[in-house]
């Protein structure tokens, strides 16, 4: 077997890259391993980089901070400091017995991709583990129709092959995320016909500390709203989307007026006319690599569930940290924050001396960042109302074709109490994307209406035995080459 | 509230058949489940309603009992949990594999069980992706399958309908008695007494006879399975590895795997499964799905790039001697068991639990208990 790295760090997004840069320059032996085949995770997706392009930063914010990274992160790479294991997943996480160590079964992310030479497994003493997570889904009527894509999705095609999915567009659901995609489709000479934010803007006002702690937060604001001013954007607060119709595809959708209880109160009189839906009600944090070691977690505000961490991203577990939106979602510059300190951490694990000034300066700011997500949060829930628009024919779960009413009739009929018998009398996340996109709706049909998720509602969607699918000749190779 | 003729503890397959059998007999009922239904073993199972993996013996004759409910009485069900009678392919990988298969068919058919013999040139007619490179295989058509969740919660919806009463998320603690006798349960939600009490709580059926003083040995066998991503229809039938038969009987700790593989009514693949004593740990063992991979392969080389989505376990509850406990316990008048059906459960509820409800009620059970007698451990030591 290959040496056993001072640390692994999984995802290379902001939180990711930075504890893997930090960590390094620290002069810990790093390996950074991620599904994507650059650097920048989510946030910070662009085109192909072995394409020269002048344009780079197009469409992105914080660039440069992405490229202070990625500068350090290339430096160290070529120092040997960092090894980077691009395109690959792990599938498997698991501890080493008795080796102090754990173990990061790998595989392509797409299966074509075998790069030779990259091992199937690495071993680390520490972990860092910085999944991030996906776009929240809630069903709708219509949801299933093509043209219908969560918004991260049609932000992903925008900024990594600067590819526009549709014409006209409508941005639906929750939360600050949907004004740079609308912004995005914008500049990128799409129609946005509007922005449908289920939330109002009063949210935030009702939370002043919030947005002010983090100045480039609220710059980040301003300039969308220019961006929206530009090309008249309307922003429509307390609108929802009931219904999506199309015959082969989206030709429009219907809108309603929610109260401030998050109620429906009536319909627009007349549909809208659009070819691309883009929906998202905030994210959901991926969880299966921190739930894999059995790490403590906890329901965050925005319903999530999420890793407890102590002051130092550290878990409950031995030598495990977790940073980034796995920790609570607040948004790219907390998740460089959570990154950095964690690098710091696993430092200090090793014996490095610790910058005393630089970690507690890192710490203010993490607390800060999740104060204003915790507002953020507050201000964007997910309505009170979602399943009033529901039919029992709308699809729920997209992979199994399981409709909303096959789900309530395993909770009203067989007797159901919670979401994992509701999953396994109707089956919804038992497909392909297991539970990633119905999963929250799933957990939240399957208790009584009014009844909070707790956390042994959201932890059956959550889990996966593999963290990503492996082939049956993958599986069963021995890959301790 | 008068008291319940009977209280069933455990809402899985045997404690769901016990309390629908109960209901059809007049019988009122209370099921009290610790968790949600179907959360224990059944949920964590495939559904193979199998004859053919057992030998000549009173499991057998249980299991050909209860295949004539499934078939006969419960039919009409059949839809509600996907009940096919899909019959199973038995394969040998070595002639000595093969001459094994021929004998156990000999002895299978004695016993009533129907067995095709299949010649290695018309396998493929049978499974066209199977591999060619087989020394034998026998054709079973009364091997059935069932979805095992819906099973269960259709049978305890049915038996709500019918007057009985289920509550979940109540623990039974202890038992009231009065003298020897089993008068109800003790629970952490207070007292519930009963006519009879049954013990339907699978692989932790042991620690409730325990609360009643008497020994039931159930200990758990854990098993892994895998689940592929949907395909277009691959796999026709059950198909196993003959080696499978002496693998449930067997009596070794150590992991061992052998080949069930069957597809599912949504496309799926499940691949069983592996047999392992660690008691109740928890922890996904990556060699146990290595193994059930590569023998899986083995049999159909090629799905070899075919994903597995994802795994999931359970533990089986067995007894020493490999039978179930069924019937009254004379040790502790009022109670009785129906648990430890090992990797058979499924299959083998309906049967059990319809037996142990005639003899509740008083009635000659149509097959003799004895076998199954839950004191029969503690006889045997004593002899
Ligand atoms: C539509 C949209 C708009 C947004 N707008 C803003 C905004 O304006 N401002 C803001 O601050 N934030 C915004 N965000 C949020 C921002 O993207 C996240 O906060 C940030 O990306 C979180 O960083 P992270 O490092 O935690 O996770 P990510 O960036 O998601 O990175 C995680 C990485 O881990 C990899 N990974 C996960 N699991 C595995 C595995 N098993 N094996 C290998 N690799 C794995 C992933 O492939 C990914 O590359 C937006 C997000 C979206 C989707
Ligand atoms: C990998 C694997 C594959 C299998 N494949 C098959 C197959 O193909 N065909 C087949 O027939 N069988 C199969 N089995 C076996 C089958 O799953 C079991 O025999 C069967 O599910 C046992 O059902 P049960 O009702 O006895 O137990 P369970 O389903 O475990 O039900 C017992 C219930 O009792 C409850 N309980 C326990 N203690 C208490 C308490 N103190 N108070 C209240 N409630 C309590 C538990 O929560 C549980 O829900 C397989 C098993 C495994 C592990």
């Amino acid at each position: 077997m290959s040496e056993t790295y001072d640390v692994a760090v999984v995802g290379a997004g902001p939180a990711g890259l930075a504890a893997a840069v930090t960590a390094a320059e620290q002069g810990l032996r790093v390996v950074l391993v991620d599904a994507g085949r650059q650097p920048g995770g989510q946030f910070w997706r662009h085109p192909d980089e072995s394409v020269p392009s002048t344009d780079e930063s197009r469409g992105q914010h914080q660039w440069r901070r992405f490229t202070g990274l990625r500068d350090r992160l290339r430096a160290l790479e070529s120092r040997g400091s960092v090894t980077r294991i691009a395109g690959h997943q792990v599938w498997f996480l698991e501890p080493v017995a008795g080796a102090g160590a754990y173990a990061l079964h790998l595989t392509p992310t797409v299966a074509s991709e075998k790069t030779p030479g990259v091992p199937a497994l690495v071993t680390a003493v520490r972990l860092v583990l910085c999944p991030g997570g996906y776009d929240r889904q809630l069903p709708i009527p219509g949801w299933d129709l093509p043209g219908v894509m969560a918004a991260g999705g049609v932000q992903a095609l925008l900024k990594g092959h600067r590819s526009l999915a549709g014409k006209r567009a409508v941005v639906a659901g929750t939360g600050p995320f949907l004004f740079p995609v609308a912004a995005g489709l914008a500049e990128a000479g799409a129609k946005v016909v509007a922005v449908c934010e289920a939330g109002s803007p009063a949210g935030w006002a009702r939370t002043p500390g919030g947005a002010v702690a983090v100045p480039s937060k609220a710059l980040e604001a301003f300039e969308y709203a220019a961006v929206f001013a530009r090309h008249r954007i309307p922003l429509r607060t307390r609108t929802v989307i009931t219904r999506i119709s199309g015959a082969d595809r989206v030709e429009s959708v219907r809108l309603g007026r929610l109260d401030s209880g998050g109620r429906l109160t009536g319909l627009a009189r007349a549909d809208l006319e659009v070819d691309l839906v883009a929906t998202g009600w905030g994210f959901t944090p991926s969880m299966e690599l921190v739930t894999a070691l059995g790490a403590a977690t906890r329901v965050d505000v925005d319903q999530s569930l999420v890793a407890v961490v102590d002051a130092w991203q550290r878990t409950d577990v031995d030598r495990v940290w977790v940073a980034g939106e796995a920790t609570g979602v607040g948004g790219a510059l907390l998740a460089v924050a959570e990154g950095e300190l964690a690098g710091f951490a696993v430092g200090r694990d090793a014996g490095r001396p610790v910058p005393d000034g630089g970690t507690r300066r890192l710490q203010r700011v993490i607390r800060r960042g999740r104060a204003f997500a915790r507002a953020m949060h507050r201000a964007h829930p997910i309505p009170a109302g979602w399943r009033d628009w529901l039919e029992p024919e709308t699809t729920l779960c997209r992979c199994e074709e399981v409709t909303v009413g096959e789900v309530c009739a395993a909770r009203d009929t067989l007797g159901a109490t919670d979401a994992r018998t509701v999953k396994l009398l109707a089956r919804p996340g038992m497909g392909w994307c297991q539970g990633r996109v119905c999963g929250f709706a799933a957990a939240a049909l399957a208790v009584p209406p009014g009844r909070d998720l707790t956390a042994a509602d959201l932890a059956p969607m959550s889990r996966r035995t593999l963290a990503a699918p492996i082939s049956l000749a993958d599986l069963a190779g021995d890959d301790h080459g | 509230m008068t008291a319940p003729d009977l209280v069933v503890i455990g809402a899985g397959a045997l404690g769901a058949a016990t309390a629908y059998y109960a209901t059809r007999s007049g019988l009122s009922v209370e099921v009290l489940e610790r968790g949600a239904i179907v959360s224990g073993t059944t949920s964590a199972c495939e559904g193979n309603l199998l004859v053919s993996d057992k030998e000549a013996g009173p499991e057998l004759d249980l299991s050909l009992y209860s295949n004539q409910l499934w078939n006969g009485e419960l039919a009409e069900h059949g839809d509600l949990w996907e009940f096919e009678a899909k019959g199973g392919l038995v394969v040998a990988s070595s002639p000595a594999g093969a001459t094994g298969l021929t004998e156990l068919a000999t002895r299978q058919r004695a016993a009533g069980i129907v067995v095709e013999d299949v010649p290695v040139d018309r396998v493929p007619e049978y499974e066209p992706h199977l591999t060619r490179d087989i020394s034998g295989a026998a054709f079973y058509p009364q091997d059935c399958q069932v979805q095992p969740m819906l099973m269960a919660a259709h049978l305890l919806r049915m038996a709500r309908e019918a007057g009985a009463v289920v509550r979940t998320g109540v623990t039974v603690t202890g038992f009231l008695r009065d003298g020897d006798r089993v008068t109800g349960v003790r629970t952490d939600q207070g007292d519930v007494p009963a006519g009879h009490v049954v013990n339907a709580a699978g692989t932790w059926a042991g620690q409730i006879a325990e609360l009643a003083g008497v020994e039931v040995p159930v200990l758990p066998r854990r098993g892994f399975i895998l689940i592929t991503e949907p395909l277009p229809k691959t796999v026709f039938h059950k198909v196993y590895a003959g080696e499978y038969v002496a693998s449930t009987q067997s009596s070794d700790e150590s992991l061992q795997t052998s080949t069930v593989i069957e597809g599912s009514a949504s496309g799926t693949i499940l691949i069983g499964s592996s047999r392992e004593r660690v008691g109740f740990d928890r922890t996904v063992s990556l060699p146990a799905l290595r193994e059930i991979a590569g023998k899986a392969l083995r049999l159909y080389p090629s799905l070899a790039g075919v994903n597995v989505m994802r795994s999931y376990f359970g533990f089986r509850p067995y007894c020493p001697d490999h039978l179930p406990v069924i019937g009254l316990d004379p040790r502790a008048p009022g109670l009785a068991h129906a648990a430890g059906h090992e990797g058979a459960g499924i299959g083998l509820s309906v049967g059990s639990a319809k037996l142990l409800i005639q003899q509740i009620t008083g009635a000659e059970p149509e097959l003799d208990l004895a076998p199954f007698a839950p004191e029969r451990f503690a006889l045997r030591e004593a002899a």
